[in-house]
């Protein structure tokens, strides 16, 4: 009695559970509410085709193109997730704005966090400044000292920032907003305006010192195979404790060391 | 007892495990006076021929009936063990949704983490996705954009299990300018390793078809940092994972819940958690995960980029700051080794400050890009030690020194710190994070 009342359940479920993916995947149009009742036989049906013609694909996974899973995505689609600006300005979107509105907005939405001028409130990031810095024992990083881009300053002000409220900026403002924090780091005059047509024409100062990951050759020496186990130096002494080097608790802590 | 290993604060009131500035501190001061003389146990042992409290009477426990099968139907660690959590170190950034949750290494032990101690780091808070609403596209230089659902890819031939490191590139990255952090949780506790269920990124891309132009694939986040990395075609082909499973179960939210990219061997920061999207493209995106961060600043000004693999390193876990030694007399010695070239081959451990080496001995699996565990059985006399480790990979790759690294690199670079760590253990016992020379 038990058992087969168990086996009546499982396969009861199991029988919905094949039609609800059935639905969700055999279907290559986007679902429309109207046509949902005879939907729901269609995707049953389905799912049971589904169901037989896995078969071969799973004795045969290498043949990937006839796998019948997934569906072509939509232009629409496409074009709601497809955010994305290359250093080549592939994906800037039609638009433009000024310094001056860009001024605007930042005072009203990212000053809080970045500073008026983009020094930095407290430990948020600092956009602005360091030209010079990259040297030294206390490098700062920011748009006009350390980034190779323009184009990544749009995307991601546009992708990410104001924190807590990112994909809100319109083009325009996204624009105006990067061309205030050009203006900010001396690399475009007060009344310069932005858009996607100069946009190719900004470069970055710092962008010729970017070279690819070259470690199997500069750091060469660090295949030693044969590395000394016996003797391998002198005396050897403590220099340097966490206590001694550790942050103080009222001291100043370094900002953006945490990556 | 296991929680003299933690800071006292945390044992007196059950805090929220984060380290304000000050409690931060207190951790230098652990494990001081731990060390039970005359080498035997630090629990109170009965005079001789008084008989064990533990033992007589029979404990209370074996003779009650305990809790009932489900009374914790997830199932949780013993109350015992409740100070083995993650920990922030809350003023390391300006905000919570984004920073980092650390990996208790120093109380781990094999090779797998735990699921709900893996570390975290979020760049926009963690987003919670229906997993019925989940889409992932891929589009751009393809013959067919298309779109897939979960079920989509859990019904997808060739489904695979494979084992990984995921360590964030930052890891260590306090310590460039000298020891900092005292607990390896801290200084090493930015990596995980499990078990991934998932299909090879290849499968998908195939069914795309991708154009013979397309050289880079764009991974995005569903997250609020929209989180994106660029990653070459040819790693995409070869081994990355489209995964929704970790270590037998559904992905963590914490963890890109639905489902994840695994990309192994490399950074972090590359393997895109709540994964919504992949492009194709004919060069790299300079995204500002690859340009303003992850790009690694040397001492000549200049910036190294695209930096992806993460190089072999070992950390010894116990004895470390937060795991002081407690006895004299047999000791096992415990860590972790692992290498984004291959498969960790062998481990090295100098007990004064890299002067001696002895090889430890690797037990369980060692397989390429996962954490391979190390031990290292040893007679402890009470005198102080400079615990040191040393990882080597299969491609000949021996793991450097902090001055070899520094002598290269400078001390700016914050990513891809993989320098031997020295623990000075006293002959008490209390263990804290030095720098020799
Ligand atoms: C609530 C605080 C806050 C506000 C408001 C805010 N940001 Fe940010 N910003 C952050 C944080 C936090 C990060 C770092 C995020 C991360 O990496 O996880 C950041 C990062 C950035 C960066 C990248 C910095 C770097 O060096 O990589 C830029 C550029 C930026 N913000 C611009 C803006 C702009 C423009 C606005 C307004 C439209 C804005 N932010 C509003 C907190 C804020």
């Amino acid at each position: 009695m038990w058992k087969s009342a168990e086996t009546l359940l499982a396969s009861a479920l199991l029988a919905g559970a094949l039609a609800v993916s059935g639905m969700a995947v055999a279907d290559p149009q986007p679902a429309k509410p109207a046509a949902k009742a005879e939907k729901d036989k269609a995707g049953a049906d389905k799912a049971r085709q589904a169901v037989n013609v896995a078969a071969p694909a799973a004795t045969a996974p290498t043949a990937a193109k006839t796998i019948a899973l997934g569906r072509p995505a939509l232009p629409e689609e496409i074009a709601a997730w497809n955010i994305d600006v290359r250093a080549d300005g592939e994906g800037l979107p039609p638009g433009k704005g000024s310094v001056k509105e860009g001024e605007e907005l930042f005072l009203q939405n990212c000053a809080q966090c970045h500073g008026e001028f983009g020094e930095g409130a407290g430990r948020w990031p600092v956009l602005a400044g360091g030209r010079g810095t990259l040297k030294s024992e206390r490098p700062e990083k920011t748009i006009g000292s350390f980034w190779p881009y323009a184009s990544t300053v749009y995307d991601y002000v546009h992708r990410a920032m104001p924190f807590g409220s990112n994909l809100s900026l319109s083009p325009d403002q996204t624009y105006a907003i990067v061309a205030y924090l050009l203006n900010l780091n001396d690399l475009v005059a007060e009344d310069y305006v932005l858009s996607k047509d100069n946009f190719p024409k900004v470069d970055l100062p710092n962008e010729a010192n970017f070279y690819d990951d070259d470690r199997e050759t500069s750091e060469k020496a660090f295949w030693k195979k044969n590395p000394c186990m016996k003797d391998c130096s002198g005396e050897v002494h403590v220099t340097a404790r966490a206590q001694i080097l550790n942050v103080t608790p009222d001291g100043d802590q370094p900002k953006g060391n945490l990556e | 007892m296991s929680d003299t290993s933690l800071p006292p604060t945390e044992r007196a009131t059950g805090a929220k495990p984060s380290l304000s500035r000050r409690r931060f501190l207190n951790l230098a001061g652990i494990g001081a006076g731990a060390v039970a003389a005359g080498g035997g146990s630090a629990l109170a042992a009965p005079a001789a021929g008084t008989p064990d409290p533990n033992i007589v009477p029979v404990p209370d426990w074996t003779k009650t009936l305990g809790a009932p099968v489900n009374e914790n139907p997830y199932g949780k660690p013993s109350v015992f063990e409740k100070d083995v959590v993650r920990r922030e170190v809350t003023w390391l950034t300006a905000s919570s949704q984004s920073s980092v949750s650390f990996t208790p290494l120093y109380a781990l032990d094999s090779v797998i983490t735990p699921n709900g101690l893996c570390f975290v780091r979020h760049h926009g808070g963690q987003a919670e996705i229906d997993p019925d609403k989940y889409r992932l596209m891929i589009h751009g230089m393809v013959d067919k954009p298309l779109v897939f659902t979960l079920e989509d890819l859990k019904r997808m031939p060739g489904r695979v299990n494979r084992p990984y490191f995921l360590e964030c590139a930052a890891n260590s990255g306090m310590e460039w300018r000298g020891a900092q952090l005292n607990g390896c949780q801290f200084t090493h506790g930015m990596i995980h390793n499990l078990f991934y269920t998932g299909v090879p990124l290849k499968t998908l891309l195939d069914m795309a078809g991708v154009n013979p132009k397309g050289k880079w694939v764009l991974a995005e986040g569903a997250d609020a940092a929209v989180m994106t990395r660029s990653i070459p075609l040819e790693k995409a082909m070869n081994d990355c994972l489209v995964a929704f499973g970790m270590n037998g179960e559904a992905l963590r939210p914490e963890q890109g819940y639905p489902v994840r990219l695994v990309v192994p061997g490399w950074e972090g920061n590359m393997w895109v958690k709540w994964l919504r999207r992949l492009k194709i493209g004919d060069q790299p995106w300079q995204q500002r995960e690859e340009t303003s961060k992850y790009t690694d600043l040397l001492a000549d000004g200049r910036s190294r980029r695209f930096t992806f693999v993460m190089d072999a390193k070992s950390v010894v876990t116990s004895p470390s700051p937060q795991a002081p030694l407690k006895h004299k007399g047999p000791n096992v010695l415990s860590g972790i080794a692992w290498s984004g070239r291959g498969t960790i081959a062998r481990v090295d451990v100098s007990l004064d400050g890299g002067r001696n080496w002895t090889t430890a001995r690797l037990d369980g699996p060692a397989t390429p890009m996962s954490m391979t565990r190390f031990y290292l059985d040893f007679d402890w006399a009470g005198q102080e030690l400079m615990v040191q480790s040393r990882a080597m990979d299969d491609t000949g790759y021996v793991q450097p020194t902090k001055q070899e690294l520094r002598a290269i690199r400078g001390t700016n670079s914050i990513y891809h710190n993989n320098g031997i760590q020295t623990w000075l253990v006293r002959s008490n016992g209390e263990t804290e994070n030095v720098e020799v020379g």
